[in-house]
């Protein structure tokens, strides 16, 4: 099979890469674009660590083709913080101790983005329901909605 | 050890020194190295539970375009049938090389047999499905008591029960028998005035770690080779996988990547030596990575048992006699923890009069792996089960019974030593006095406690504290970080110089560039690694009264460390300045702690769970959950609220809802994070963490370990919740909706 | 006189419950418990961890006992 030649946008960068059919955005952007942020905890879409805004929709990368990235603009967890500075919901995780291994914090994180993008003042039971398909195993979610709660009035107060 | 005092770093709530690349996805895990030329390695692995392997004809596969290297059994040099310490423990290397590669027998569905590396995953994938193997079917064994049974079908033609009066000369599935005892439980359960037995069953579970086992390899031509893995312990995988090729341990450097949750599950190797054959056979660096369904199929879970548990009490409420007849799976190879199950059961009591049997026996089922506080939680929900049930029927609170028969220091264990300090009773107390204990309870709603007890591990860690010229320093210390333990490495060497911890940088070097350090895990880390860490630090500050009394041309006897500095009458000196003249007073400054650490101090936890159960679909909700337990001194008291939550959580999750479906041929069906149902953010409240401190005596700050007995109650605690809410015994975990139902309807 | 005492497997071993060592050091404590009792080996206990007064010890070889000394012998513990 010969590769496709894709051309898409992340996190505002133009990119263009060579794929295989059969790969996935989560393969694509590990494997091929050495973007490794994120992460591969299921590949069938069950766990959320690879979760990615495509054309501003949050998705698991895992379940999109590699090919479905032409012409789209993919968010990653990498486009999130602003150089050396961290996004509002970064530092909050930072500060509640949101995160013991990390492994499930860049899917978090996005999910987290998105989740008060459309829902700038969530209930706690909406924040819990939205991320509940971002699974943690070290936490126990406390600290994690704790963080986006205290993410979210921190960002109506700076809007 | 100091006296309780004001500190100035511990016990703050910093920002872990990891945490930028944490929360920005730069953090490097398991499967984010790649090398020039890297090649990938897949797995071959059984569809049956049990079998004999006749043939294998691996022809086609390696034709195929792109294949480089076949890895199978006959690749390891030499494999003795002895024990090589791995973990805290030790495994024996016959069974660990053939679960990772199978010899001429396949244990359980997903057993691995050999392995392909070629120039892509997929091609290497399209290669195993080219390998022919002729196999011999048999029957397998699923359950204890199917294993058990006298016509069986045997796994181990030369597994002779050990711990037996006289070794039988049959093979059969029971690995070994263990017992404890203490004083006479007949005479015991001859004093009670209620007794009440019961039978109880939990399933396989897995540690469900999100991030699978992976692994980069290298196998150089002079024959150095380098492991990048995610493993909660690189030297044990450097100690096992060095014995499995017969490299000497100077010739494998492994490096820990940041992991993504291990549990215990990580204490061991699947893929590390299997990846170093594929790089050696090709000469190419070799990825391997499992899937999510290879997780579950092929990574050790956490022991199903069936165990027994019955309890004598007067009517005042005193316990004269406790006993358990214990039967943990081990999976397909001996070494379930059934031992430590024994151990633990009824240690929360001070009851003279116990006796433990226990045996470990094998089934056609993934070999187990240590899964947080290995062995407590099964034999401490059946305790703790029976031990509420008694308070239920004596009309005691199950707190004052707890209380009335509680551990304490000086109380006798069953496994042969008095307890030292321990907090049992200060935990009972906090549970009580609770938020969550005075909220009152409605219709179809039920509350839960539990105690539980987890020993702790001392162990071996090495530390050196590296200062720079300009007074800040490196902490290089051997302990992968699974939960946030670098900022409390940071905190305490903080405390220790007086110097902000902003200023000591952690790191975990590889087994090339720090000494020997044990694993993480036995709660060992902030206990083991701290006391090297303080050590090390301690020897910084001699020397930096040693270079100041050079400086002021006195003893270092005459020199006094505060605060970052030294000083003597008015001569005062900073870190900072130190370090800047340290080359003229006899080189850069490089503290050290070398230790096997003793004196770890015991864990007591006590949960309570409030749930509401549906009783027409037998969903259950956790409406309140309260964790309380020991800290000894609490040196980052947001992780270890962490560790207290989230054992918490994976005991909940085992209590509701996570189980193995195995069909009737020893498949696994739901090897996914679909069907193995853990908790979600959406399953469950805040988590209620209350830390008590009883300091460790054999710790400078009182430091207990915390990391594995918080998911030792929640089984208990929440199952009961659930009986009391339905009205109706629970035995048999998990409490799903069809089970809660089923009780339900059979009792209607 | 230190007292080690024997719980389970070592019980069934020995035959006895407790008894009485004259040796200070645990080096010179297992050569004199393989010399009273024939079924142990040196081997065998030092494969073993001791818990001396309550304190579990995994490296005990040149581990001082005091007078009135208890020792049990454990197997290894190991966490996850």
């Amino acid at each position: 099979m010969a590769k496709i030649h894709v051309n898409t946008s992340i996190n505002g960068e133009v990119v263009e890469f060579l794929c295989e059919p059969y790969e996935t955005l989560l393969d694509v952007l590990r494997n091929d674009l050495q973007l490794t942020g994120t992460k591969e905890g299921c590949a069938s879409g069950d766990c959320g660590a690879c979760s990615v805004t495509v054309n501003d929709a949050l998705v698991c990368s895992c379940l999109v083709l590699g090919v479905e990235a032409e012409g789209a603009e993919i968010g990653t967890i990498e486009g999130v913080s602003n150089k050396d500075q961290l996004h509002v919901i970064q530092q909050k995780f930072l500060e509640h101790a949101a995160l013991q291994c990390g492994i499930c914090t860049p899917g978090l994180v996005v999910s987290t983005k998105k989740l008060l993008e459309e829902n700038p003042n969530p209930t706690e039971e909406q924040a819990r329901y939205y991320l509940a398909g971002n699974l943690c195993r070290c936490t126990g979610y406390d600290k994690i909605i704790r963080a986006v709660m205290d993410a979210a009035e921190t960002m109506r107060g700076a809007a | 050890m100091s006296e309780a005092k004001q500190y100035k770093y511990i016990g703050t709530r910093s920002i872990r020194p990891d945490g930028f690349d944490k929360v920005t996805g730069r953090a490097n895990y398991g499967a984010d190295m790649s090398l020039p030329g890297m090649i990938w390695g897949k797995i071959l692995r059984s569809p049956h539970a049990h079998a004999k392997i006749k043939s294998i004809d691996t022809t086609k596969a390696e034709a195929l375009a792109g294949v480089l290297a076949i890895a199978s059994y006959n690749d390891f040099p030499s494999v003795a049938d002895e024990v090589v310490a791995t973990g805290e423990g030790s495994s024996n290397l016959l069974d660990l090389a053939n679960n990772i590669l199978a010899k001429d027998k396949v244990l359980y569905h997903g057993h691995a047999i050999l392995a392909i590396g070629a120039r892509t995953a997929a091609i290497a994938e399209q290669a195993l499905g080219l390998v022919e193997i002729e196999y011999e079917v048999l029957k397998p064994v699923l359950d204890v008591n199917d294993a058990m049974a006298a016509d069986a079908p045997v796994l181990h033609d030369n597994m002779f029960t050990q711990g037996l009066a006289e070794t039988p000369t049959k093979a059969s599935n029971i690995a070994a028998r263990q017992e404890f005892k203490m004083g006479d439980v007949e005479a015991g359960f001859a004093e009670a005035d209620l007794i009440v037995e019961r039978d109880f069953y939990t399933p396989t579970v897995h540690q469900g770690y999100i991030e699978p086992h992976a692994c980069t390899a290298r196998y150089d031509a002079d024959g150095q080779s380098m492991l990048w893995c995610s493993t909660q312990g690189h030297f044990d995988v450097r100690a096992s996988t060095a014995k499995l090729l017969s490299l000497n341990l100077n010739r494998l450097k492994v490096i820990a990547s940041e992991i993504g949750g291990g549990f215990g599950g990580k204490t061991t190797v699947y893929l590390e030596p299997v990846a170093l054959i594929l790089s050696k056979k090709s000469g190419r660096p070799v990825k391997m990575i499992m899937d999510r369904d290879e997780v579950f199929k092929a990574s050790g879970p956490g022991s199903a048992t069936r165990n027994w548990v019955k309890i004598g009490a007067k009517k005042d409420g005193t316990i004269t006699a406790m006993q358990a007849l214990l039967h943990y799976e081990a999976g397909a190879f001996k070494g379930s923890p059934v031992m430590m199950g024994c151990m633990t059961a009824f240690t929360p009591y001070a009851v003279p009069n116990m006796y433990v049997e226990g045996y470990d026996v094998v089934v056609n089922k993934p070999k187990v792996a240590a899964y947080r506080a290995p062995g407590a939680p099964q034999a401490e929900y059946a305790a703790e089960m029976v031990v509420n049930e008694i308070a239920d029927k004596l009309g005691i609170d199950p707190i004052d019974l707890r209380l009335q028969n509680a551990a304490k220091e000086g109380t006798q264990t069953i496994y042969g030593p008095k307890l030292k300090a321990v907090g049992l009773v200060e935990c009972l107390e906090a549970a009580k006095n609770s938020p969550q204990y005075q909220e009152a309870l409605k219709e179809n709603q039920g509350r839960g406690v539990a105690a539980g007890f987890w020993f702790n591990v001392g162990g071996q860690s090495s530390v050196t504290l590296n200062m720079n010229p300009d007074g800040t320093g490196t902490i290089v210390e051997g302990s992968p970080d699974i939960g946030g333990s670098r900022a409390s490495m940071q905190l305490m060497a903080a405390e220790e110089l007086g110097m902000p911890a902003e200023n000591l940088k952690p790191i975990i070097g590889d087994t090339e560039n720090v000494a020997f350090s044990a694993g993480t895990g036995g709660s060992r880390t902030t206990f083991a690694t701290g006391m090297a860490v303080i050590e090390a630090a301690q020897d910084v500050v001699r020397q930096l009264k040693e270079r100041s009394a050079a400086v002021w041309n006195l003893t270092a006897d005459q020199i006094e460390y505060a605060e970052g500095e030294t000083f003597s009458g008015d001569n005062r000196m900073t870190v900072a300045e130190i370090c800047a003249g340290a080359e003229r007073t006899g080189g850069q400054i490089t503290g050290r702690g070398n230790i096997n650490a003793r004196g770890a101090g015991p864990s007591f936890a006590v949960h309570l769970c409030d749930v509401e159960v549906d009783k027409d679909t037998g969903k259950v909700d956790v409406l309140r959950y309260t964790a309380v337990q020991d800290a000894g001194k609490a040196i980052h008291p947001s992780y270890v609220e962490g560790q207290l939550q989230g054992g918490a959580v994976q005991g909940i999750g085992w209590a509701l809802n996570e189980e193995y479906v195995y069909s009737a041929d020893g498949h696994m069906e739901n090897a996914g994070f679909l069907d193995y149902r853990i908790p979600l953010a959406s399953d469950l409240p805040m988590i209620d963490a209350i830390i008590v401190e009883v300091p460790n005596p054999f710790h400078p700050f009182g430091v207990r370990g915390v990391g594995e007995s918080g998911i030792i109650p929640p089984l208990a605690a929440t199952a009961y919740a659930v009986s009391q809410a339905i009205g109706l015994p629970i035995t048999d975990l998990p409490c799903s909706p069809p089970n809660v139902l089923k009780v339900i309807q059979d009792n209607a | 006189m230190a007292t080690v005492i024997f719980s389970g497997e070592l019980e069934k071993l020995t035959g006895d419950i407790r008894t009485e060592i004259s040796s200070t050091v645990y080096r010179d404590m297992v050569t004199e418990l393989v010399a009273r009792y024939p079924a142990l080996s040196r081997q065998l206990l030092e494969e073993m961890a001791v818990a001396i007064d309550g304190v579990i010890i995994v490296d005990p070889l040149l581990e001082e006992l005091l007078e009135d000394s208890e020792v049990h012998f454990l197997h290894f513990v190991a966490g996850g």
